[in-house]
């Protein structure tokens, strides 16, 4: 069985992505938040259309926040959201 | 100072319901007799071109986590002795309290710049989004503002 990751989605990113969370299957060579993103764009029409006109997506892996090259693995949850707004 | 005599310090709460400011305060002073004043900060919901009310979105334990490691760096940063983080989340009308942040140490000057350090660091860096919701029925979601940004980055 392929390696899976939890994908959670908030805010304006969760509306246009039409889902607030899903499990991916990763490809074997998926090893950063980057590669993650190529593979999904790739694969996913809905998710190219968002992800090509996003220009400010923050991400946390594992509810940490971090970038292109933060490594992701197997069980690891995944969070793509709009720059925060709280206060 | 181990980090368990830290988190009895430090009150963190993530809630749709309406906080008592009075009651907070005075969970914070029985800390102890060393507290010498307080910082306080209540965010309102400010109305104004036609706003009824904010939507708060969060990202559960997440968002809890970020406040605790925030309030932790304030807490060594300005020696305080206790700060308490409340956050709404939900549908919250104009004129409604948002957040409450209060900082409590021995004198005034590390109370206040602690209350301002915590807010301007949780506008950008604790994961929430607000959506506004106006009479015609228009809903937005905020953008973050660039003067924000420059506040929270200034710390």
């Amino acid at each position: 069985m392929n390696d899976t990751v939890t994908v959670l989605y908030f805010a304006a990113l969760r509306e246009q992505v039409g889902r607030s969370s899903e499990a991916v299957a990763l490809a074997p060579d998926v090893l950063t938040v980057k590669d993650f993103l190529t593979m999904r764009r790739q694969e996913d029409a809905a998710f190219e259309a968002v992800f090509s006109q996003s220009s400010r997506v923050r991400v946390a892996v594992n509810k940490v926040i971090g970038d292109l090259s933060t490594p992701i693995q197997n069980g690891d949850e995944i969070a793509f959201f709009p720059p925060m707004t709280g206060g | 100072m181990s980090r368990q005599e830290n988190t009895s310090r430090i009150r963190i709460v993530v809630q749709s319901s309406l906080f008592d400011m009075g009651a907070e305060t005075s969970r914070l002073l029985a800390l102890g007799p060393g507290i010498g004043g307080l910082g306080s900060f209540l965010g309102v919901v400010r109305g104004g071109d036609g706003l009824v009310a904010l939507e708060l979105e969060h990202y559960p334990g997440m968002c809890e986590q970020s406040l605790a490691v925030l309030a932790e760096e304030a807490l060594l940063r300005f020696s305080l002795i206790g700060c308490t983080i409340i956050h709404r989340v939900g549908r919250l009308a104009v004129g409604e309290p948002i957040v409450l942040v209060l900082a409590a140490a021995a004198h005034r000057g590390e109370a206040l710049d602690a209350t301002r350090f915590l807010i301007d660091r949780l506008k950008t860096g604790a994961p929430f989004w607000k959506a506004e919701e106006f009479s015609d029925g228009r809903r937005v979601w905020v953008e973050s503002r660039q003067e924000d940004e420059a506040a929270a980055a200034g710390w």
